[in-house]
């Protein structure tokens, strides 16, 4: 048992422990349950403390199912780590900012919580593709439950619609996993990435289009990617708040999360030549989200597109295939969940006090709360991008990298970050600037210390990441940069193989 | 013509199974004769031993495989396999009835008796290799299976159903026959190897013959299967026959069914497999779709289940259509898992009707998280067992078929056999939104608490369904070995 599978394996006890666990005491429990498996989770950093270790750490490979051959093959590596760490602080913020309000019933809430956890952390460190399927369809269900019954007025149809999205693209991600598996025999992504790798296992191009686009589909409507964004804002928003937060930081990170592991490496040539077109999507989602999100009257649906058009970027620099283009990705992955979930929580102590989520509730909150605005002011700056603060440097190297690859989509790109300013600081001046309503001056109290807690550690990141980058970016950059090099060899393989006139299995052999 | 016509030692073993529960399903039959006025406890009882022993036989007949009785009946793993899941169907049976009938008053001994032979059937539909003994099994589990759809006399839902049952499975019934007697004509011979080597043979009978022989049968399979076009009768029987029948009408016997199918299609009839293929992959999308898209506009529980195992019947037809040896390991272990899930949920739903079904309405669920969390949360895994939601045995069962599929290179039917279940999760899920998200209706009668022998149905369909998912190797390793090669 490494540490990693504690991390995995303890949310899983949590849940069981939970389901036995007196009504009374649940909310101490799962806030232990949930800061011991962070606390564990810190440990997962050792390796990548002083120095950024290749290939993959705290690797378990048992068999799970002897035939066919399913493994249960996790590892952590340079992306995965801080993914993993984001969940799991997540995880006891979330059961924090849920105290009060989650009510009829509360023990199967902070149930579901642990059971989606497990499920996340799975998620990123699944190794063997059974096994990573796996975990995406169950972080579905607990997701499904928290949404449909303690979500808002529109919590069912939000719920299934949700549900249905993911699931329809999931059904495509099977046949592809289990098309690899007839060809290769094994469902494992190290194994089957070195054949590729190698030239032992080449497919047909039609094939591998086919095999890309339908790993693409689920993974782009999760990201959400334009135009499958749809469920996106319903979710959101119909969510209660620590759905919200685990949706908008976590799971739509298992989307750019799984292009950047399966997409990129596993079909690079695919990935090529679909690169234009995708980034047309992100780039019209960047701008699109944007505009939407200036129009909502509805702050939680405000995030929810801002969401759409923060994701584009993190495409965007996915499909640059630059080495700062997708270093940017995932720092903009992380950046987001740390300020995004910062914004739902702050939102949804707005909601807690005044029972609205119209922006025309609230204005002149300043005077009755300055804390509040303080900390909603960072992390509105931090969400614009202010440099400095962590969304700087995703976005900066996103657009970067781009810049390297074609120059007019970050031209168009860079529109977005403009317009993120507009909405942000626009939704901060009506909310909070002016003078205060007196349902405003009697129902908006200060933060609370329980508040604080939850947010002060998000704030802290904030700050830290967007000025510590090198605590958080050469693992990285280390990981990103095998996987652009998985991507790019593939390249000048077939190439040469076809100077040669050979196929891949005769380049192999020739070695 | 064979040499020995008595029967030795082995050839007692291998039928075994049948004869205990043949004597079981008599001896209640004799004790509800002689019984004394209201002593019906024992009846439960002496099935369940019955069962148990017929299961217990069943397996010590597969430490001595081979064939019997002239070559009519054969012992193998695939027999073996589906000879168990049939009986434990029927101890599943056994276990959530009883409640249901005292509920309604109607326990008598009949219905076990009648329970028992219909299993008689079904395990010797699942190990016969001879077209007369699979005719002969059909029969012997169709007929108690029509008096069983209708076992609550007095009700005219299960008047109607049994009536409908009766009369469209016997005109099924008859093509059967017919398609059996052309074999007979073109082949002459009933033996399925024997067909198979006929076929094969340079002189082999005119394929046209042949090929509408085995429509003909299909037929008569299809109807038992509920495939498109042969479904019509299926929702009416399970909507209107007493909710535990329904469960074991959509489980047992359709797994039976599936035994004789996979025998008869894959070795008898492989020599033509081209001819059939196309066939099967149509009737397979075409049953998948209806199932799915019919189920969607229902509002009866019962009546959606009985199109959603139209549908599962369509995922099971993609397994046949691979025509493979693993993918007949995939609609063995598919059909394992699938008795468990949707026994399981007919039974809750026969829990949740109360006295005289009265609540069999998917509104009629509301709430029910908050008044049984336990039997929710069961139906919940039965749920996202059909949805194919991983950790769930319904999952594995649907990877497993489709993986077979793709070997044999059906990659449509494939893609379009999953996007089908995208569909159909919808209206699991409605029965999810109804049971969590909405409140109790005060107006309902009471719910009382469940007793201990629909608990052990329940709460072991549901433990068996994620044992199934989550350790699926036991099963799956004897299905793999026990594939029709």
């Amino acid at each position: 048992m490494t540490i990693l599978d504690f991390v995995i394996f303890l949310p899983l006890a949590g849940f069981l422990l939970l389901l036995i666990c007196p009504r009374s005491i649940i909310r101490q429990a799962a806030l232990v349950i949930s800061l011991i498996v962070f606390a564990v989770s810190l440990l997962l950093l050792k390796p990548y403390w002083f120095a950024s270790p290749s290939g993959y750490t705290f690797s378990t490979n048992i068999s799970w199912i002897a035939s066919p051959s399913i493994h249960y093959h996790v590892g952590l590596d340079g992306l995965t780590l801080w993914l993993v760490l984001l969940t799991t602080l997540l995880t006891p913020i979330c059961v924090l900012i849920s105290w009060h309000h989650i009510r009829h019933p509360m023990k199967e809430f902070f149930v579901f919580l642990m059971l989606l956890e497990f499920g996340l952390v799975g998620v990123f460190v699944s190794l063997d593709l059974f096994l990573f399927y796996v975990f995406w369809e169950l972080a579905l269900v607990p997701m499904y439950f928290i949404i449909g019954m303690w979500g808002h007025d529109r919590r069912i149809y939000a719920s299934v619609k949700f549900f249905l999205y993911t699931m329809a693209g999931s059904m495509l991600m099977l046949v592809a996993i289990i098309y690899l598996y007839n060809q290769t025999g094994t469902f494992d992504y190290l194994e089957i990435l070195s054949r590729i790798e190698t030239g032992r296992l080449v497919f047909a191009p039609n094939v591998q289009h086919l095999l890309f686009l339908a790993f693409f589909v689920s993974f782009a409507i999760k990201v959400p990617l334009f135009p499958l964004h749809t469920w996106l804002p319903d979710a959101h928003v119909e969510a209660p708040a620590a759905g919200s937060v685990m949706l908008a930081s976590v799971m739509l990170k298992m989307g750019t999360y799984g292009l950047i592991r399966y997409c990129l490496p596993l079909f690079p040539d695919a990935a090529h030549e679909y690169a234009p077109w995708i980034a047309v999507l992100a780039i019209i989602g960047i701008i699109y989200g944007a505009l939407v999100a200036m129009v909502q009257p509805n702050l939680k649906k405000l995030v929810a597109y801002s969401s759409v058009s923060h994701l584009g970027f993190v495409v965007l620099g996915i499909f640059s295939f630059t080495q700062q283009g997708l270093d940017g990705a995932v720092y903009q992955m992380l950046s987001h969940g740390v300020s995004t979930g910062a914004l739902f929580i702050l939102v949804n102590y707005m909601y807690e006090r005044r029972h609205s989520l119209e922006i025309s509730a609230f204005g002149g909150v300043a005077t009755p709360a300055p804390n509040l605005a303080i900390v909603f002011l960072i992390t509105t700056l931090a969400s614009i991008g202010l440099p400095m603060l962590n969304n700087f440097i995703g976005e900066y190297l996103v657009l970067q990298g781009t810049a390297h690859a074609n120059f007019a989509w970050t031209a168009f790109a860079a529109v977005g970050v403009i317009l993120s300013a507009c909405y942000m600081l626009w939704l901060y001046q009506r909310a909070f600037y002016g003078k205060a309503s007196e349902g405003v001056a009697h129902h908006m109290h200060d933060l609370t210390a329980r508040e604080w807690i939850a947010i002060l550690p998000l704030l802290a990141l904030m700050v830290w990441m967007g000025t510590f980058t090198q605590s958080f970016l050469p693992p990285i950059s280390a990981q990103n940069a095998r996987i652009l090099e998985q991507t790019q060899k593939l390249k000048i393989e077939r190439v040469e193989n076809q100077k040669a006139g050979g196929t891949g299995t005769e380049v192999a052999r020739a070695r | 013509m064979p040499d020995n016509f008595m029967p030795t030692g082995v050839d007692y073993l291998r039928i075994l199974p049948e004869i205990i529960l043949t004597v079981t399903g008599t001896l209640i039959m004799l004790m509800e004769a002689m019984r004394k006025q209201k002593r019906t406890g024992m009846f439960a009882p002496v099935a369940t031993l019955g069962l148990i022993a017929a299961l217990i036989a069943a397996i010590a007949a597969n430490g001595s495989p081979g064939v019997s009785f002239n070559d009519m009946l054969i012992v193998d793993g695939f027999a073996t396999f589906f000879r168990v899941v049939v009986i434990v169907v029927g101890l599943l049976a056994v276990f959530a009835s009883t409640e249901y009938l005292r509920r309604e008053r109607s326990l008598g001994g009949e219905f076990y008796a009648l329970i028992l032979f219909s299993i008689v059937g079904q395990s010797i539909m699942s190990a016969a290799n001879e077209l007369i003994l699979i005719f002969i099994g059909l029969e012997i589990s169709s007929i108690a299976s029509y008096i069983l759809a209708g076992y609550l006399r007095d009700d005219k839902r299960n008047n109607e159903a049994a009536l409908k049952y009766f009369l469209l499975g016997s005109f099924a019934t008859a093509f059967l026959l017919y398609g059996i007697a052309w074999i007979y004509g073109v082949t002459g011979t009933t033996n399925i190897e024997e067909i198979r080597r006929a076929l094969m043979l340079p002189g082999a009978p005119s394929l046209a013959i042949t090929a509408a022989a085995a429509a003909l049968m299909f037929v008569g399979f299809g109807f038992k299967i509920s495939a498109v076009p042969f479904q019509i009768w299926a929702p009416d029987v399970y909507q209107g026959a007493p909710a535990p029948v329904a469960g074991f009408l959509t489980v047992g016997p359709k797994a039976a069914a599936f035994a004789i199918l996979l025998r008869t299609y894959l070795i008898a009839f492989g020599p033509i497999a081209d001819r059939w293929m196309p066939f099967v992959w149509g009737c397979a999308l075409a049953t998948m779709i209806v199932g799915n898209f019919a189920a969607i506009q229902q509002s009866n529980i019962k009546r959606m289940l009985a199109y959603s195992s139209i549908a599962h019947a369509g995922y099971v037809l993609v397994a046949v259509a691979a025509n493979s040896e693993i993918g007949s390991s995939a609609a063995m272990f598919y059909l394992a898992a699938y008795a468990f899930t949707n026994f399981g949920a007919f039974a809750v739903v026969a829990y949740v009707a109360r006295k005289g079904e009265k609540y069999t309405k998917i509104d009629d669920f509301a709430g029910l998280a908050q008044r049984q969390p336990g039997i929710a949360a069961m139906l919940t895994i039965f749920l996202l067992s059909l949805i194919g939601v991983p950790l769930t045995g319904g999952f594995f069962g649907k990877f497993y078929i489709f993986k077979a599929a793709l070997e044999s290179g059906l990659v449509w039917l494939t893609v379009l056999g999953l996007l089908n279940s995208a569909v159909a999760a919808y209206y699991y899920l409605r029965v999810l939104v109804v049971m969590y998200m909405k409140p109790p209706d005060p107006s309902q009668d009471a719910l009382p608490a469940a007793g201990p022998a629909l608990r052990i149905a329940v709460y072991g369909s549901g433990i068996a369904t994620l044992l199934l998912g989550i350790f699926p190797s036991f099963v799956l390793d004897f299905a793999a070995k026990a594939g029709l090669k």
